[in-house]
């Protein structure tokens, strides 16, 4: 288990993923958030266990799925929400939107709206680490729907050829989409279907923050020093639908006292409070500081403008500097 | 000081040169210096000089990922077909990253394929699908036609901060040319004119650069005095030096190798229709592969592409028409 100072980061960062998304789905039913949004909802525990270990430098890609990777590895909330809502002031100014989350201060280096098409882009700058003898370390984050595809194999082939320090992280919850993987495989965890490459892997309840952290930490660690690849899955639950307007008919819906045991804030905050590490006031005031910086964040991106078409078509092509 | 050297040695030598230059640069594909002999491994090492397996969408993806931290890659992919299984990186990733995020990032890579081998090689090593790549906003596309030109913009692509598909023709690999020997860059998106005329202009690409020139003789003895440009780039498309060359003739013929519905030409004739349609005096004629898969036998491989008889036939046919008309 985790200490207490890091116990209440991490609840500190999935309240502001947490509080961020049910804003999202608010702003996105009002039509201020517009087109396609895809929550995290549920699996905040492996955005924050992971992401909260990593430097600056280190590298994540991320997918459709990207809100909570890229405010837990440091994207500022109100430039995360601004582009959303497609303004000028978004981390990337309102060009790529929610399946594209880039921010290359923090380290977010690149969210593909492609299922699994972020895999051998995170190997690609793995083996830009291991070219320059560097002990920076690629994070790349999926879900189970992607093991399916060609590039999945493709990439674990060539990472564990080349041992490239790349830590795959896949968030498995179960649902390909609206299928359960069930509907699309034999094989029930991902972990068995890189087992013939034979490098360290393991799988961990996601909703526990503790046993995401302390799993990652030592793959971290490898990585670090050089070693890889590693395979860390974490199951989770998609406590929404596949994207924001999703009807769900094709499942049914958890019962409260179900998904308690799934919630990963609920788990944490429960360890949290057995140890006397908070209390309900404090707890209380960690949800309330979050829904302040949404607050803030949503003025922020109602402020900002949008790009003119002018600003927008210089960033087809890069051009020399 | 220019040698001659084949179209082949003048890839290699710009890629060599790129490498000595840029310590950023890598180069892996598909049986890419399989023996540690190999001159580039001997020069560059096994870090930058790799084989990899068939697995494109990894080879292309992992390119991207390592311009993306500031890497100038060199994917060797054999055959311009083989980019078809990794089209997601190709067209999906590589040349949106940039704008999707901003501007934050750039994607400096070169896809190095070759294409266009209607030599027997039937129906998925021959095709001319350089339009599927042409237009992708992000992507540039570049058809070298002499081995000058291989060198140059081999060089230039490596440079460039975007991602550049390298098509080189492989019925052009053993032709011979004047090739400078040190650094030679020739810019991407700035045609060629490799004959100047007054009567026609005939815009050809790659292979059938050659055949509008060997047309373009057989014409000259007619007293038919043709333009023959070389775009030498589809993405970016040097339009102005076309549309000049057609100010000045009035009347245009493309040749293409490309089927017709995928043909740079068809591309162009759209461009002129409606920047040019002053100038011409006479409809635009496309010379271009028909749509039909390239066929294994050899009277039928000839029968369905474009030939210097064939665009020396659309020329008289041009022509005509404008004399008919006037």
């Amino acid at each position: 288990m985790v200490e207490r100072e890091t116990a209440l980061d991490l609840l500190r960062t999935m309240w502001r993923i947490r509080c961020f998304e049910e804003r999202v789905a608010k702003l996105h039913h009002s039509l201020q958030v517009h087109g396609l949004v895809h929550l995290s909802i549920g699996s905040e525990g492996v955005a924050a266990g992971v992401c909260r270990q990593l430097r600056d430098d280190d590298a994540v890609y991320s997918g459709h799925r990207a809100h909570g990777h890229a405010l837990a590895k440091g994207a500022p909330m109100n430039r995360v929400m601004a582009e959303l809502m497609g303004r000028s002031a978004g981390l990337c100014q309102g060009l790529g939107g929610s399946m594209h989350l880039v921010d290359t201060a923090h380290g977010l280096m690149g969210a593909t709206g492609v299922v699994g098409g972020n895999l051998p882009m995170a190997a690609g700058d793995a083996l830009a680490s291991r070219l320059r003898g560097e002990d920076r370390v690629t994070v790349v984050f999926f879900g189970d729907g992607a093991v399916q595809a060609g590039h999945f194999n493709e990439t674990v082939n060539l990472a564990a050829l080349w041992e490239l320090p790349l830590i795959f992280v896949c968030e498995n919850n179960g649902m390909a989409e609206f299928t359960p993987r069930s509907a699309h495989t034999k094989v029930a965890r991902v972990i068995d279907v890189v087992a013939p490459y034979d490098f360290e892997r393991q799988l961990v309840e996601g909703s526990d923050v503790g046993a995401v952290w302390t799993a990652f930490g030592a793959y971290l660690d490898g990585a670090r020093a050089g070693k890889g690849p590693f395979l860390l899955e974490c199951s989770t639950h998609r406590r929404s639908g596949h994207y924001e307007g999703d009807q769900q008919s094709y499942r049914d819906a958890l019962e409260d006292a179900e998904w308690a045991k799934l919630d990963p804030i609920a788990r944490l905050e429960a360890v949290a409070m057995k140890r006397g590490w908070i209390d309900e006031q404090a707890a209380q005031r960690l949800t309330a500081e979050a829904d302040a910086e949404v607050d803030e964040a949503v003025r922020f991106g109602r402020d900002s403008p949008p790009l003119t078409a002018e600003q927008a078509a210089r960033l087809v092509y890069a051009s020399p500097e | 000081m220019a040698r001659e050297i084949p179209y082949i040695a003048a890839v290699n030598e710009a890629i060599a040169q790129e490498m000595t230059r840029d310590d950023t640069v890598v180069f892996y594909g598909q049986d890419v210096a399989p023996s540690d002999e190999d001159p580039l491994v001997k020069s560059f090492g096994r870090d930058r000089v790799r084989v990899s397996p068939i697995s494109e969408t990894a080879e292309i993806g992992m390119a991207v990922g390592l311009a993306l931290a500031g890497y100038r890659p060199i994917v060797e992919l054999l055959m311009a077909e083989f980019m078809l299984v990794a089209m997601n990186q190709v067209t999906n990733e590589a040349p949106r990253l940039r704008y999707m995020s901003g501007g934050q990032v750039k994607v400096p890579l070169v896809l190095k394929a070759g294409y266009g081998f209607t030599a027997g090689w039937a129906g998925q090593h021959t095709g001319s699908i350089y339009t599927m790549f042409a237009g992708v906003p992000g992507l540039k596309v570049v058809l070298p036609s002499t081995p000058a030109d291989a060198k140059g913009l081999m060089a230039a692509a490596v440079r460039d901060d975007n991602p550049v598909v390298y098509l080189m023709h492989y019925l052009l690999v053993l032709e011979h040319g004047d090739v400078p020997e040190g650094e030679h860059l020739v810019p991407i998106g700035e045609a060629a004119i490799r004959r100047p005329g007054n009567d026609v202009t005939i815009v050809a690409t790659g292979w059938t650069v050659g055949k509008a020139l060997q047309a373009a003789e057989a014409l000259a003895s007619e007293g038919i005095d043709a333009e023959v440009i070389d775009p030498r780039s589809l993405q970016p498309l040097d339009m102005p030096a076309i549309l000049t060359s057609v100010e000045k003739t009035g009347h245009l013929v493309l040749a293409d190798q490309a089927t017709r519905h995928a043909s740079a030409a068809s591309i162009i004739a759209a461009e002129v229709a409606e920047h040019g349609f002053g100038y011409l005096k006479a409809p635009i004629k496309l010379v271009t592969a028909l749509d039909a898969t390239i066929p294994y036998s050899e009277p039928m491989e000839a029968f369905v592409l474009p030939d210097e008889t064939k665009i020396a036939g659309a020329v008289r046919e041009v022509l005509g028409t404008a004399s008919a008309v006037a």
